[in-house]
């Protein structure tokens, strides 16, 4: 206790430098926070993916559709538990500025392969006995106020004209890692609509959801689709819905890369800081340690004074630059809408934010208690402060 | 020394200390023999860059010699690692520095305390011989008072406290006047007196002022590193 009294007095006693020292590690514990937060979230999609779950899209370009018929013969492959399509709808809901997924699906079959989208019974039969109905979810709700029942009109891009659907389910993720800012309507309304503007761009999907019995049979199955449709007019890559979705993470890999150097330096740059201070803090007693060693503390006393105190701020900054990550990445997420749907601060990143903070607090007091532990007393009592 | 003479608790033997300068060696002190009996108070008086102070840092192991033996009470502290020279302070020294050296966030109670950290005495044993200490001084009513909150005189007293608390054999004071006035100087080295007669504590003190090294009962003169005069105080 005495001790602990005597580092936290010692931690305080320029309270203006210490405030100062304290105010940068929380600035930079919690941007260290923020953009590990950012990237994380860049990645939720990756994290969201089933293992049972294959993505099958033209081999040439996710842009390019695919034929319905497909979908009955991808259902017979050995392996294949259930398939499904959907197709990237990309409506304008009163403004461009108001973003969110919207799919067209089958819904019976979409639904049923994804399971963590949580929608109650009636709602699920409501949506599926209304052809211009809507499933949408609860953040997506909750971002514009929509209820049960509330039209949804979307101004078509890829499929012009103006669409009014109806809002019939309102779905919950099963946890925290579950997009909730999706809407779904009927692909088949979508397709008969533009059977009857266009013709030629009906009967053709974007992409296939494909169910698998077991993990481990992922490669071979996709094998095996693809095999189904080698030199034909619309070739197909089938792949795991992790690669999938890792692989629209690569197009930003270099902004992620960026982002985590940025991340990395914000905590150097402290720990330059720190030292400074703790370099600062060391020359200024030097007497002081010089006297506990002359009444008999070994230098180990005076390292364990220097890394305490240390320690001690590093902690304080850390906790507090923590807990106000929170606030700041709710800000963020608020202020980003729909770009990042699942943006939450997880345990790991509180775990490298204490870290971090830890590291900053070792490694700054250590160059001032190797030279107070090795001063010479006689020395050291000369010195004024 | 005669031969009914006690036990000297120091003794000096052939005692030399040189700094190296880059090539040049510079002698501080060059051949000292001193004996200082238990119970003794020592002046060492002499010019500025006498050696009196390095005779003082050797003495109280914060220094170590270039050659030569320092014995206390029968330790030969000049072969001793340096952590054994801290053990062996901490059990056998008590320090007065000119400038007090307390330190400033502690309070005068918890400065006297700071010794005891080294020995295995728990937390209300400590406090209550650091309370006995404070008394001793005269200092009891400002215990809880910290440095900045304490005369120049009141700090020299806890900084007595401080060096008197674990109960050393040996009490080394390098210029505890030195920062005083003469009447608080007085009281301080009264105190330092009363130490030896009462409590039987030995006491060496660095002192260029005559009228301080009154009050101790040896003077011994030194230049150039030399011993070269010793007298009754």
């Amino acid at each position: 206790m005495f001790l602990l009294k005597l580092l936290l007095k010692n931690a305080f006693r320029h309270r203006l430098r210490t405030g100062l020292t304290l105010i940068g590690l929380v600035v930079a514990i919690c941007a260290f926070g923020l953009l590990r937060t950012i990237v994380d979230a860049w990645y939720a999609g990756v994290e969201g993916s089933s293992s049972t779950r294959l993505i099958t899209r033209s081999n040439i370009s996710l842009t390019f559709p695919l034929p319905l018929n497909y979908a009955q013969r991808i259902r017979a492959v050995e392996g294949v538990s259930g398939v499904s399509w959907a197709n990237w709808f990309g409506g304008i809901y009163i403004t461009e500025r108001n973003f969110f997924p919207q799919f067209a699906i089958d819904g019976p079959t979409y639904l049923a392969l994804y399971p963590e989208y949580l929608l109650p019974d009636a709602q699920r039969n409501a949506f599926f006995r209304d052809r211009q109905g809507a499933v949408v979810g609860r953040k997506l709700a909750d971002r514009f106020g929509w209820k049960l029942g509330d039209p949804l009109p979307l101004r078509g891009t890829i499929y012009p004209g103006t669409w009014t659907f109806t809002i019939r389910g309102i779905y919950d993720g099963v946890d925290a890692k579950t997009d909730e800012n999706q809407m779904f309507v009927h692909w088949s309304l979508v397709s008969e609509t533009l059977r009857k503007r266009m013709g030629s761009r009906a009967d053709y999907v974007g992409v296939y959801i494909v169910g698998i019995d077991e993990p481990n049979n992922a490669a071979v199955v996709s094998q095996r689709i693809d095999a189904l449709f080698a030199n034909s007019l619309a070739e197909t890559l089938t792949e795991t819905e992790k690669a999938f979705q890792l692989a629209f993470v690569s197009m930003s890999e270099t902004i992620l890369v960026a982002i985590q150097a940025v991340s990395l330096i914000v905590i150097v740059i402290i720990m330059a800081v720190m030292a400074n201070t703790m370099t600062m803090t060391a020359r200024e007693r030097l007497a002081e340690y010089a006297t506990l060693k002359a009444l008999g503390f070994p230098p180990g006393f005076v390292v364990g004074l220097l890394f305490g105190e240390s320690l001690l701020i590093a902690a304080l900054g850390g906790v507090a630059g923590v807990a106000a990550t929170h606030p700041v990445a709710a800000a963020f997420s608020h202020a980003a809408g729909t770009l990042f749907p699942n943006f939450h601060v997880s345990e790991l990143t509180m775990a490298l934010q204490l870290v971090a903070a830890a590291a900053v607090g070792v490694v700054a007091a250590s160059w001032p208690a190797w030279r107070m532990s090795r001063i010479d007393i006689v020395q050291g009592l000369r010195h004024v402060a | 020394m005669p031969a009914d003479a006690p036990v000297p608790l120091i003794r000096v033997r052939r005692l030399s200390k040189a700094y190296r300068r880059g090539e040049q060696v510079i002698p501080v002190l060059v051949d000292i023999a001193l004996d200082v009996a238990p119970g003794d108070f020592v002046a060492l008086m002499g010019p500025s860059g006498s050696g009196k102070s390095t005779l003082l840092n050797l003495i109280a192991g914060i220094d170590k010699p270039s050659s030569g033996t320092i014995e206390i009470g029968g330790v030969d502290i000049s072969g001793l690692s340096e952590g054994e020279l801290a053990d062996w302070r901490a059990a056998n020294v008590g320090f007065i520095f000119q400038f007090y050296n307390l330190l400033p966030v502690l309070s005068a109670l918890d400065n006297v305390k700071l010794p005891l950290l080294l020995t295995g005495l728990g937390a209300r044993e400590r406090e209550e011989r650091a309370l006995a200490a404070l008394a001793l001084v005269g200092l009891t009513d400002r215990a809880e008072h910290f440095p900045n909150e304490l005369s120049g005189g009141q700090q020299q007293r806890v900084a007595i406290a401080r060096a008197l608390v674990s109960d050393p054999a040996l009490i080394v004071a390098d210029e505890p006047t030195g920062d005083l006035d003469r009447v608080t100087g007085e009281e301080v080295l009264d105190l330092l007196g009363r130490l030896v007669s009462e409590m039987g504590k030995t006491i060496v003190m660095v002192t260029h002022d005559p009228k301080a090294a009154a009050h101790a009962r040896r003077m011994i003169h030194l230049e150039k590193g030399v011993l070269v005069d010793e007298a009754a105080a």
